[in-house]
């Protein structure tokens, strides 16, 4: 497997593809650390609706993120059968729910085609382009806009 | 190995040799006149000057190169250490820390600070005391910056202080004399990179010189080490540089070569240094005939034969002792040293014993993974645990006992983890010594501080934590504390303030303890001044307790004048909150006329916090132990509603807010009805009580610390997270966030969107 991550515009890269509602979308397999099951997250105090709460991944407290509803869409009721993005944001792990995990691509920087400017600054904030796989449409997701907390220095 | 890793080794062995250096001077500030104090101090600053010298720190080594002259002086008896003598030094140590911090950080020191005291100590290297000042105790010279004026001023009064057989070695001009030099290398010499060949040429720059190489301890090939070192040289040299010039070639390969300088038969010098022994290098006696005209080659046969004598026995006794380094003097006018040889030994033989147990330097990193696999472990037990009993019930009595082993394993390993963890709070006490120095000499009382429990051990967290409170109460016991020495003199003291802080372990926490002899807490000036910025009634009726207390409210300070030293815009409230976010306590006993008492006790790690685990709108919360006062049922009559949402309870004749925990976190929209839950009656930073309303009490349990930071972000309210026994996270309440919010002031979440198109 080559790791070209280093150059995100070119060479062959690997993607994990997930669904979410009707939808389709992707982020680098690089900044995926595992894919687990739904547990129950505890719920946080005065956060934003998009943060269901925290979990205990080996003992470390990671927040879930829903998917949908940080992209303003209908968000599902959590089941036994949703999945967690385990992933890793800057110096963050965060979780990110999705309804399945559907495919690992394997793309070359020209298959990603710019995002289309139909779509308003939100979602263009989300999107680092868009890739057309088998007749599908995949967003490829900028991981550092789904989970907007300032990176604050290390006191 | 990179250069930086290796200045950063440096520094940490500077920061030893400076405490090493501190806790020698004080030794010798109470009287220890042991020559191996005096000895460890030298070596102290003398290795600082080596490091600094490789690094080309030269404000360092220009200052430790004084520093060491002076305490040269006092290694051959020539300057007598006395406590003048010694407030030069000790104020030296603290120049030669803010030096080594600034060749560090790359900060700037205070110059005229450090030329100050260059002078200082050149005047004492020749012999100039400082003059005592008679009435006023502070003798020492201002040479502190100090913003607070000091009264009765005492200058520096160089005053002539003659030896008989003493003259200056400052820079002598000298006659051109022969010296005959012995240099026997060790093959630790070589072993740390220097070369023979190069110190030889170096020497050879000073003047004239002949050389002979001595190569009898040379063994046949087949028995030669190749790593060993069998050469040794005999030099002659005509110089007028003088011997200082010549072992300064030597400087560094000091402690790792034999080395002999003496004047050759018949040459006159005027140098008055004392010629060095050649000695094993475990022990360097350093052997000297104080008032022996120099260059005295011929000294009697007993003479030798009784340092000979000394020197093979000190040999034995370091393969006893099995020491690398441990100076002692042998001499044959030991019996004039003020110690007695037996006490000597018996230290020598303590510092051996505690240097005997070795040690390791492990990167913080490391030891903190294991404290979170440590951690996880106890989690998963106790998972493991609950499972095992929501199974099955009655659960096999093999399985029970293989549970309760583990458990047993577990806390055992997570002790184990925390003891690696675990130090003396000798380091942060030592630092206190010097801002006692320090501000004494800016508000010109004297003051001695007395430290106690100085190996109680604590987690280095809590360590980091603890300097900046114990400064500010030090600074607040000798500014506010202890009188002036005109006024305890008046009040039938002693004119000298004792600052008294101990350490030790009490109930599975520690406790330290700041006492001051001064005058006390003035409760009518307290109480005047509460009254006056509104914290009390004017005819509030306060126990001598309570009004002591209010020493900690914010904005409380009672000194008349704005001084630079404790005022500087934050007061013991600030003390008491730092104390507070350590899950500790702070309280204060005072005796008018015989000083207060502050007591400190803090958890020994911050790892695991004692909480009491609650239900709020069937959410599981942790409030820590430290912070709840008691608990109560409350019963319907004792609630009174208070305006349109307020509600109080009355707790025996007082009334104390009611704080609704579910709805200041969100949790639940509607009040929770206070008979139907609990109330945990706490105590909050602004002094009063207030009640948290949580629906159940689950039980008192010892959690594992978890940062919601390090992922998520901080959340108002909340201070931590833990994580339950079955495997969920529970959140720790931050009382003081809450009860802040339940008088009006909002918990803002932090979390901010991104651009929202």
């Amino acid at each position: 497997m080559t790791n070209a991550a280093k150059h995100p515009t070119n060479g062959g890269r690997e993607l994990i593809a997930f669904r979410v509602g009707d939808q389709e979308f992707c982020v680098n397999i690089m900044s995926v650390r595992e894919i687990r099951g739904w547990t129950p997250a505890t719920p946080m105090p005065h956060a934003p609706s998009y943060v269901l709460g925290v979990i205990n991944l080996r003992g470390a407290v990671l927040p879930i993120i829903d998917f949908a509803t940080r992209l303003g869409m209908k968000p599902p009721e959590p089941t036994v059968r949703h999945v967690i993005i385990v992933a890793q944001v800057k110096s963050r792990v965060v979780g990110l729910l999705v309804d399945a995990v559907s495919d690992i691509l394997t793309v070359s920087g020209s298959d990603i085609q710019p995002t289309p400017d139909v779509a308003s600054d939100f979602e263009r904030s989300f999107a680092r382009g868009v890739l057309a796989i088998e007749g599908r449409m995949i967003c490829l997701v900028e991981l550092d806009s789904v989970f907007p907390i300032e990176e604050r220095e290390a006191a | 190995m990179d250069m930086n890793e290796i200045k950063e080794i440096f520094f940490q062995e500077c920061e030893e040799q400076l405490a090493e250096l501190e806790s020698g001077l004080l030794k010798l500030n109470d009287g220890d006149r042991d020559p191996e104090t005096v000895n460890a101090v030298f070596r102290a600053v003398h290795s600082i000057k080596g490091g600094a010298g490789a690094f080309g720190l030269d404000d360092l080594v220009s200052f430790a190169h004084v520093f060491e002259t002076t305490l040269d002086c006092v290694r051959s008896n020539r300057l007598e250490p006395n406590q003048d003598v010694l407030k030069v030094m000790l104020r030296s140590a603290d120049v030669l820390a803010d030096l080594t911090n600034a060749a560090r950080d790359g900060g700037s020191v205070d110059q005229g600070r450090s030329r100050q005291l260059i002078k200082e100590l050149e005047a004492l290297a020749n012999g100039e005391l400082p003059q005592a000042a008679e009435p006023a105790p502070n003798a020492a010279p201002a040479a502190v910056a100090a913003a607070a004026p000091v009264t009765g001023e005492e200058g520096f009064q160089p005053v002539a202080f003659s030896f008989d057989d003493f003259e200056a070695s400052e820079e002598p001009t000298i006659e051109p004399s022969t010296y005959e030099i012995v240099f026997k290398p060790k093959s630790e010499l070589y072993a740390k990179g220097n070369d023979a060949t190069l110190l030889l040429r170096d020497l050879s720059r000073l003047g004239e010189m002949s050389v002979h190489c001595d190569m009898d301890g040379l063994p046949p090939l087949d028995r030669m080490n190749p790593e060993a070192a069998y050469f040794s040289w005999k030099i002659s040299l005509k110089t007028d540089k003088g011997e200082e010039a010549i072992r300064s070639v030597f400087e560094f390969a000091e402690w790792d070569c034999e080395l002999d300088v003496a004047l050759a038969e018949g040459a006159v010098g005027m140098d008055e240094e004392l010629p060095m022994q050649p000695v094993p290098f475990d022990l360097s006696i350093l052997e000297e005939e104080a008032g022996a005209p120099a260059g005295e080659e011929h000294r009697t046969a007993g003479e030798a034969e009784a340092r000979d004598a000394a020197v093979s026995a000190a040999q034995s006794a370091s393969n006893i002792l099995q020491m690398a380094q441990s100076a002692a003097r042998v001499s044959p006018e030991n019996t004039r040293n003020s110690a007695p040889a037996s006490a000597a030994q018996s230290a020598a033989a303590q510092q051996a014993a505690s240097a005997a147990t070795p040690t390791i330097r492990v990167d913080l990193d490391r030891v903190d993974r294991l404290i979170n696999l440590v951690g996880e472990l106890v989690i998963n037990q106790a998972m493991l645990s609950q499972s095992v009993i929501e199974n099955d019930a009655s659960g096999t009595s093999s399985i029970n006992m293989g549970l309760e082993e583990l458990q047993q394993l577990t806390r055992e390993i997570q002790d184990s983890v925390m003891a690696i963890r675990a130090q003396p709070v000798k380091p942060v006490f030592q630092r206190m010594s010097r801002i006692v120095r320090e501000i004494a000499d800016m508000t010109g009382k004297s003051v001695r501080l007395i430290t106690e429990g100085e190996n109680t051990e604590v987690d280095k967290t809590v360590i980091d934590k603890l300097a900046e409170p114990l400064t500010h109460m030090i600074r607040n016991a000798v500014d506010h504390g202890l009188e002036t020495p005109e006024k305890r003199v008046a009040a039938g003291k002693n004119p000298e303030g004792t600052v008294r802080l101990t350490a030790k372990h009490r109930s599975g926490r520690i406790v330290i303890e700041l006492a001051d002899d001064g005058a006390g807490i003035n409760r009518e000036k307290v109480r005047q001044k509460a009254i006056d910025n509104d914290l009390i009634a004017a005819d509030a009726n306060l126990s001598d307790e309570e009004v002591d207390n209010l020493i900690f409210h914010a904005g409380f300070s009672t000194a008349d004048k704005i001084s630079d030293i404790s005022g500087r815009g934050v007061g013991m409230d600030v003390v008491k909150r730092s104390i507070q976010a350590l899950g500790g306590r702070i309280n204060i006993s005072s005796k008018p006329g015989q000083g207060s008492i502050f007591t400190m006790s803090l958890p020994l790690t911050l790892a695991v916090l004692d909480g009491m685990v609650v239900t709020v709108a069937n959410q599981t919360l942790v409030v820590p132990l430290t912070a709840i006062v008691e608990t109560l049922q409350p019963e319907a009559s004792a609630i009174h509603s208070f305006g349109a949402s307020q509600r109080l309870i009355s707790i025996r004749d007082s009334f104390c807010p009611l704080v609704d925990v579910g709805r200041i976190l969100n949790f639940r929209g509607a009040q929770a009805d206070p008979v139907e839950g609990v109330a945990l009656l706490v105590e909050s930073e602004g002094g009063g009580q207030r009640a948290l309303m949580v629906d159940a009490i689950q039980g008192q349990r010892q959690v594992v610390i978890k940062s919601l930071e390090a992922n998520y972000t901080h959340v108002p309210g909340i201070a931590a997270a833990t994580i339950l026994g079955d495997g969920r996270v529970a959140l720790i309440l931050d009382v003081d966030a809450i009860v802040a919010a339940s008088r009006g002031q909002s918990l803002k979440p932090e979390i901010s969107l991104a651009a929202t198109g």
